[in-house]
C-alpha cells in the first residue's frame, strides 16, 4: 500500500496509466472485456433512457395540471404513462446500480482483476442495446398503450399499438438482467481476494449477491410470460384471453411474479449503496453486519412468495388474498430491521454531510414513508379502497425513486472521484440533492391525499375537485426536474475542470480506496491481501490516517 | 353532498365499511408516526451530536447488539400482524356478499357500465340503490378487465371477463358519489364512469316503477330458454329428458360424470352455457352444443337468474311491481339525481 503523498508526486510526474486512457479507439471501448468501460458504456446508455423517461414523467405532469384532458388526448396520454413505465423500469431502474455501480465496483471492492466471465459481461452489455433497440423501435413505429403490466386480454386481443416490439425488447433485455446475475454470482464465490472471507465482505456486495440471485429465478418467467403473451396476439392460442378458452386471471399470476421479485432487484442494490453511504460517513462500523447482510437475503427470498398483494381485488380467492398479505407482513420486518440498524450506525460516529452522505439521509426519509405507506397497501381491507388508486402511484414512486434513485444519485457521487479521478463542486452538489428531496415530496405526497380521496391511476382526466393537489404535485415535478438536471451539469464540469480526487478523497477503508483514481485496467498494480474487517477505521485498516492529517494541515497553511 | 373544503382530505363515507376502512386508515397513520419520530427524532439527534470534530477520526467501534436486534425485529412484527389482522376481518366481509343482498347484474364495456335490476331497469354509467339495504352486484365483462369502484363506499372489485365477480355494500347516507373504472381498460379509461345515487326507499321505489324496459332478467331468461334459444327441448324437466333437470338445481350440490362433486352456483351454470362438456352431470351424455358467441353477457346473466328462479327459496326478483312502462325515459336521470323531489317520470303520466 502506497502512501497517498507518494501517489500524488507520482501522478504530477507523468500521466499515469489508467483503464480511461489505456486505448481510446470507438474498438477499444466496444470490444472492451474490462467491467470499469463497460459500466461506464451503462452509465450513458442508461442514463439516455432516464431522461426519455423523464421526458415522458414531465407530460404526465403537464396534461394532470388540468381536470380535463386537453395537452394530450387519452390515447396519446394512455401511451406515454405506459411508455414512462416500461423505459423506467426495464431500462433504468433494474439496470442501474447494478450494471453501472455494481459492475464498477464489485471487481474493485473484494479485490479481483475483472468479472469472472468478462466476456459474458461485454455480452450483457450488448443484449441492453438491443433489446432496448427493439422497444425503441416499436416506441418511434407508434408505441405502446398497454401499461407497462401488459394486462391481458387487453394487450392480446384489444391493444392496437406496437406491443411485440415492445414486449420482443423486454425479453431481449431479460437475458441481459440474468447473465449480469450470473456474473455477479460467480465472482463474489470465486474471485475474492486472498484474506476477503464471506464476512469481510462490504454490504454492497452482499446486496448484489442477493438481487443477482432473484435476476436469475425471477426474469425467466417474464421472458416465458411475455413468450406466452406472444402465441396469444400472433397465434391466436388460448392462453389468457377467455374467449379463446384462456384466463385473464393466469397471466396476473406470471406477470406479477417476476414482477414483484423485480421490485426488490431495484430496490435491494439501492439498500447496498446507502449502507456503504452511513457507515463511511460515519466512520464507524455498521450496526449489525450480519443481521443486515441476511436481511437481503431475507428479502430475496420472501419477495417470491408475495405477487398476489398486487391482486387482492382481481378476483382471486379471498383466503388466497388473506395469506399474500400475511407474508407481506412478514416481509415488512427485515426492512424495518434495515431502517433500525443504519440509525444506530450513526450512534457515536463521526459524522461529515458530504454530497454522498446528503442523498443517504434523504433516502432514510423517503424510504421510511415508502416503507410504511407499504403496510397500508399489505393491510388487505384497507388495500380494496386504495388500489389501482395514486395511493399505489406516490407508494411506489416513495420506494422507487425515494430510495432507488436516491440511492444511485448518492452512490454515482460517491464514486465519482474513483470513477473519473476528479471532484465535483460540493456547493452544488448539495443544492441539487436539496432540490431532489424536496421537489419528490412535493410531487408524490400529495397524492397519497388524492389516492385516499379515490383518484384512480391511468387516468387522463379527473374530476374538478381534485385539481389543487394535482397542482401542488406538477410544481414539485419541476423542482425535482431541476434538482435532477443540475448533476448532469455539475459532473460533466467536473470532467474537465474538476480538482484531481485522489485515491482516497475520504481516507476509507473499502479495497476500491486502496487503488489508484481512476485505477489501472487491471484495478491493482498488486494483489492486494485482506488483513482487516469490513468498515475497520481505525490503526487495523493500514490507512495511515495521521499522514493525511498532516497533509490536510499542510494544505490549509499553504 | 360535494365536498367543498379548498383540499379534500378525506372521500365521504356512505356505506358501512367506510368507517371500518378509516378506522384501520387512521390506526396506521398513527403507527407510521409513531413509528417514524424516534427514528427522525434519533437521525436528527445523532447528526448533530456526532458530527464529525475533527477530520478522519476513529470512533469507537460498536459491532451490534444482539438483545436490540431482537427487540427491533419482534416489535414490528407484532405490531405488523395487528395491521394484517384489521385488513383481514374488513377485507373478509368486502368479498363474502351477504345471503339476504339485493342483487343487482352489472356488465363492463369498453367504455360503460351496463346495470340491470332483478326489476328490469336497465341504465348506463349509472347506479341507483337505496339506502340501508345490502347491496349484492354480480359482474362480468363482455372485452377486457374494470374494476367497479365507488370511494365513498370504500370498495371496489375488478370485472374479469369470462366469469362472475361479485362486490357487496350497504350504502349509510343518500347522495351522489362517483363511480370509477380502476382497472386500465383502453383508450377511454379515464371516461369510463359516472355516478351511483343513494336514495331514500321511498325515492327509489318511485324511481323503480319509473325506468321499466319491459322484461325483468327472469322474464327475459325464460323467453330466452323456452322460445329463442330452444333449451326447453332438452331441459323442460320430467322423466327421460336428454337434458339435466333444472329444478331447484341452483346452489345444490352436482355430481358429475367422473366422480367430482360442485356446487351448482352463477359460476357453475354459466360455465355450463359456455362450455357445457367441461363439467357434465353425472347419468347424462356430454351432447349439449355450445352457445359461446350465440349470448350476450346480458343473456346469460337473464338466462342464470331464470334457472335460479326455478329453484324454491334461491333468490327471487324483489317486491316492486314492474310496471309495463316504455324503455327508461330521457328525464329519469335527472329526476333521480334530485332525490329529495319525488319523482314524477313521464312514461307514469302518459297511462
Amino acid at each position: 500500500m502506497q502512501t497517498q503523498d507518494a501517489m500524488n508526486a507520482e501522478m504530477a510526474a507523468k500521466p499515469e496509466m489508467n483503464y480511461l486512457n489505456n486505448g481510446s479507439s470507438l474498438k477499444s471501448w466496444l470490444l472492451t472485456k474490462d467491467h470499469k468501460r463497460i459500466a461506464l458504456m451503462y452509465l450513458i446508455s442508461v442514463s439516455v433512457f432516464f431522461f426519455m423517461g423523464g421526458l415522458y414523467a414531465a407530460a404526465i405532469r403537464l396534461e394532470l395540471l388540468t381536470p380535463s384532458s386537453d395537452l394530450l388526448e387519452s390515447g396519446t396520454y394512455n401511451k406515454v404513462f405506459t411508455q414512462h413505465g416500461i423505459l423506467m423500469i426495464f431500462f433504468f431502474l433494474i439496470p442501474s446500480i447494478p450494471a453501472i455501480l455494481g459492475n464498477f465496483l464489485l471487481p474493485l471492492m473484494i479485490g479481483a482483476k475483472d468479472l469472472a466471465l468478462p466476456r459474458i459481461n461485454l455480452l450483457s452489455l450488448y443484449i441492453y442495446w438491443v433489446g432496448g433497440a427493439f422497444t425503441l423501435f416499436g416506441l418511434m413505429q407508434g408505441g405502446v398503450d398497454t401499461g407497462w403490466t401488459f394486462y391481458t386480454p387487453y394487450s392480446t386481443t384489444f391493444s392496437n399499438s406496437y406491443v411485440m416490439a415492445v414486449g420482443l425488447g423486454i425479453f431481449i433485455n431479460g437475458f441481459s438482467s440474468i447473465l449480469t446475475g450470473l456474473n455477479f454470482i460467480v465472482t463474489i464465490h470465486t474471485m475474492r481476494a486472498p484474506g476477503m472471507t464471506w464476512f469481510r465482505l462490504p454490504l454492497f456486495v452482499w446486496a448484489h449477491y442477493a438481487t443477482s440471485l432473484v435476476m436469475i429465478l425471477g426474469t425467466p418467467v417474464v421472458a416465458i410470460t411475455i413468450l406466452m403473451l406472444a402465441l396469444e396476439r400472433v397465434g391466436r392460442v388460448g392462453i389468457f384471453d377467455p374467449s379463446i378458452g384462456g384466463d385473464p386471471i393466469l397471466f396476473q399470476h406470471l406477470f406479477w411474479f417476476y414482477s414483484h421479485p423485480a421490485v426488490y432487484i431495484m430496490i435491494l442494490p439501492g439498500m447496498g449503496v446507502i449502507s456503504e453511504l452511513i457507515s463511511n460517513f460515519s466512520r464507524k462500523k455498521i450496526f449489525g453486519y450480519e443481521f443486515i447482510a441476511f436481511s437481503s437475503i431475507a428479502i430475496a427470498v420472501f419477495g417470491f412468495l408475495v405477487w398476489g398483494h398486487h391482486m387482492f381485488v382481481s378476483g382471486q380467492s379471498v383466503y388466497a388474498g388473506l395469506v399474500f398479505s400475511f407474508l407481506t407482513m412478514v416481509v415488512a420486518v427485515p426492512s424495518a430491521i434495515k431502517m433500525f440498524n443504519w440509525t444506530a450506525t450513526l450512534f457515536k460516529g463521526s459524522i461529515t454531510f458530504d454530497t454522498p452522505m446528503l442523498y443517504a439521509m434523504g433516502f432514510m426519509g423517503l424510504f421510511l414513508i415508502g416503507g410504511l405507506t407499504g403496510l397500508f397497501l399489505g393491510s388487505v381491507g384497507l388495500t380494496v379502497h386504495l388500489t389501482d388508486t395514486y395511493f399505489v402511484v406516490a407508494h411506489f414512486h416513495y420506494v422507487m425513486v425515494g430510495g432507488q434513485v436516491i440511492a444511485y444519485l448518492g452512490g454515482i457521487h460517491y464514486w465519482w472521484p474513483k470513477i473519473t479521478g476528479r471532484m465535483y463542486s460540493e456547493f452544488w452538489g448539495k443544492i441539487s440533492a436539496m432540490l431532489v428531496f424536496v421537489g419528490f415530496n412535493l410531487t408524490f405526497f400529495p397524492q397519497f391525499i388524492l389516492g385516499y380521496q379515490g383518484m384512480p391511476r391511468r387516468y387522463a382526466s379527473y374530476p374538478e375537485e381534485l385539481q389543487v393537489l394535482n397542482i401542488f404535485s406538477t410544481a414539485g415535478a419541476s423542482v425535482l426536474g431541476v434538482g435532477l438536471i443540475m448533476p448532469v451539469l455539475y459532473l460533466g464540469h467536473s470532467l474537465l475542470f474538476g480538482k484531481r480526487a485522489g485515491d482516497n478523497p475520504w481516507m476509507l477503508p473499502g479495497l476500491e480506496w486502496r487503488t489508484s483514481s481512476p485505477p489501472p485496467t487491471e484495478n491493482f498494480e498488486t494483489m492486494p491481501v485482506v488483513t482487516w474487517e469490513a468498515y475497520e477505521f481505525g490503526e487495523e485498516s493500514g490507512l495511515d490516517l495521521d499522514e493525511a492529517r498532516r497533509r490536510e494541515a499542510a494544505a490549509a497553511l499553504a | 353532498m360535494q365536498n367543498t373544503s379548498w383540499v379534500p382530505l378525506f372521500p365521504e363515507q356512505a356505506s358501512t365499511f367506510a368507517w371500518q376502512v378509516d378506522a384501520l386508515y387512521f390506526y396506521l397513520i398513527f403507527v407510521s408516526v409513531a413509528f417514524s419520530i424516534p427514528i427522525i427524532a434519533a437521525i436528527f439527534f445523532f447528526s448533530m451530536k456526532y458530527r464529525a470534530k475533527e477530520k478522519y477520526a476513529t470512533p469507537d467501534e460498536i459491532h451490534g447488539s444482539m438483545v436490540l436486534e431482537t427487540v427491533w425485529s419482534i416489535i414490528p412484527f407484532v405490531i405488523s400482524m395487528t395491521i394484517f389482522l384489521g385488513g383481514a376481518i374488513i377485507y373478509f366481509q368486502q368479498y363474502t356478499p351477504p345471503e339476504d343482498a339485493m342483487e343487482i347484474y352489472v356488465v363492463g364495456k369498453q367504455w360503460m357500465w351496463k346495470v340491470q335490476h332483478e326489476t328490469g331497469q336497465r341504465e348506463i354509467n349509472e347506479l341507483h340503490v337505496p339506502v340501508g339495504r345490502k347491496i349484492k352486484l354480480t359482474m362480468t365483462t363482455e372485452d377486457v378487465l374494470h374494476d367497479f369502484s365507488i370511494p365513498a363506499f370504500r370498495t371496489k372489485a375488478d370485472v374479469v371477463p369470462g366469469r362472475y365477480t361479485y362486490m357487496w355494500f350497504e350504502a349509510t347516507k343518500p347522495g351522489k358519489y362517483h363511480l370509477y373504472c380502476a382497472e386500465y381498460c383502453g383508450l377511454n379509461h379515464s371516461g369510463m364512469g359516472g355516478w351511483v345515487y343513494v336514495m331514500e326507499q321511498r325515492d327509489f321505489d318511485n324511481w323503480l316503477s319509473g325506468n321499466v324496459s319491459g322484461q325483468t332478467p327472469v322474464e327475459a331468461g325464460k323467453d330466452l330458454f323456452q322460445n329463442k334459444l330452444g333449451c326447453a327441448s332438452c331441459h323442460a324437466g320430467g322423466a327421460g329428458q336428454r337434458g339435466a333437470k333444472l329444478e331447484g338445481i341452483f346452489n345444490t350440490d352436482v355430481k358429475l360424470v367422473g366422480g367430482q362433486t360442485v356446487k351448482a352456483d352463477d359460476q357453475y351454470l354459466r360455465n355450463s352455457i359456455l362450455n357445457p362438456a367441461s363439467q357434465v352431470v353425472e347419468g347424462y351424455q356430454p351432447i349439449m352444443p355450445t352457445f359461446k358467441g350465440q349470448v350476450t353477457e346480458e343473456q346469460l346473466n337473464s338466462l342464470v337468474a331464470y334457472i335460479k328462479s326455478l329453484s324454491p327459496g334461491a333468490a327471487a326478483p324483489t317486491a316492486s311491481a314492474p310496471a309495463a312502462a316504455p324503455a327508461m325515459s330521457a328525464n329519469s336521470n335527472t329526476a333521480a339525481a334530485n332525490k329529495t323531489a319525488p319523482v314524477k317520470p313521464a312514461a307514469n303520466s302518459n297511462k
